[in-house]
């Protein structure tokens, strides 16, 4: 994967910090969904989550939400945790990205 | 493999417990603490496929059931992570186990005596968060509000049904406080390669992760 070396360049450095953040989402997904490697390339913006994939219930989203803390580095307060934020992947994609953003 | 049946001190007096057992009188002899709670289903394939490796490796392998899980008779409300560690230390002797694998929360209540390895470790306070959180987002769906910081004192005082296990109140007072024990050689998720598969939505398999993990044990015990 790669990383943004340097902070020359402050507009691709922001642009790398959100494709990295697109990255580790798609892996954690990987894991979470039992994905072949590669299949999570595929989701867009629009691709439905919660709702929209029967395995995905309460506990895979706890592990989800908790994974998404340790490999993101952000912390998830539990009344941030709504329908909407898990509706499709590119909800879910912009809320890691503010929260990155934040800390 | 074979169920095995071994005597379970508790505090009531002692009971007889099972365990899965690969028991060929050999040298090495481990035993294996498995994941805590709602882990343990998705840690089991994994776990087992990783005793008949170890089978063919030439070592045994134990998998006491933790009373109250699994074939146990006794009642999860009623037990404590104390009374689990007293438990996995007289498996160990019962078994003569010469080694432990922990894996994940079961790293909280392995015996501490023997060499012993923490697969992918976790703290109690962070898998009570994490059930907890579960709980939270199950009840939003049903429309039902509820909170971290009112389901943590809830357990404390009444004790608490997460994804249905039925936790008493001690159990969760110990959990909260309970980190790995410390000693034990550990393997992080990542020497495995893959993701975790307690992160999987569903119980699922993966054979190249066991045959990682029986090798470093392979490798580890015979050493």
């Amino acid at each position: 994967m790669a990383r943004a070396r340097g902070t020359f360049n402050a507009v691709s450095h922001e642009r790398h910090m959100h494709s990295d953040t697109d990255q580790l989402l798609r892996s954690i997904l990987t894991d979470v969904l039992g994905l072949k490697s590669g299949q999570a390339d595929a989701f867009a913006a629009d691709t439905g989550l919660f709702g929209h994939l029967p395995e995905l219930d309460s506990m895979a989203v706890a592990g989800l939400l908790t994974e998404m803390e340790d490999r993101l580095d952000i912390v998830i307060e539990d009344d941030e945790i709504d329908g909407e934020l898990l509706e499709s992947y590119g909800s879910l994609l912009a809320f890691a990205e503010a929260k990155r953003a934040e800390s | 493999m074979t169920p095995a049946a071994w005597p379970c001190p508790l505090p009531g007096g002692t009971v007889e417990e099972y365990a899965l057992a690969f028991d060929s009188r050999r040298l090495h002899r481990l035993l294996i603490v498995p994941a805590l709670l709602d882990e343990a289903n998705r840690m089991r394939r994994l776990t087992v496929d990783v005793m008949r490796r170890l089978d063919n490796a030439g070592i045994d392998s134990f998998l006491p059931d933790l009373p109250g899980t699994n074939e146990s008779l006794q009642p999860l409300d009623l037990q404590t992570p104390e009374s689990w560690i007293a438990a996995m230390e007289d498996a160990a002797l019962h078994f003569a186990a010469t080694h432990v694998l922990a894996i994940r929360g079961g790293a909280l209540v392995a015996p501490a005596e023997l060499p012993a390895w923490h697969y992918a470790p976790v703290k109690g306070a962070q898998i009570l968060r994490q059930q907890i959180r579960a709980r939270i987002v199950s009840a939003r769906e049903a429309g039902v509000a509820e909170t971290q910081d009112g389901l943590q004192q809830l357990a404390l005082s009444r004790g608490i049904d997460l994804s249905g296990h039925r936790l008493g109140p001690e159990f969760v007072r110990q959990l909260q406080a309970l980190v790995p024990r410390t000693g034990a050689q550990e393997i992080p998720q990542e020497t495995l390669g893959g993701g975790g598969l307690w992160l999987r939505a569903e119980p699922d398999e993966d054979r190249a992760q066991a045959d990682a993990l029986a090798a470093i044990l392979t490798i580890g015990i015979k050493a």
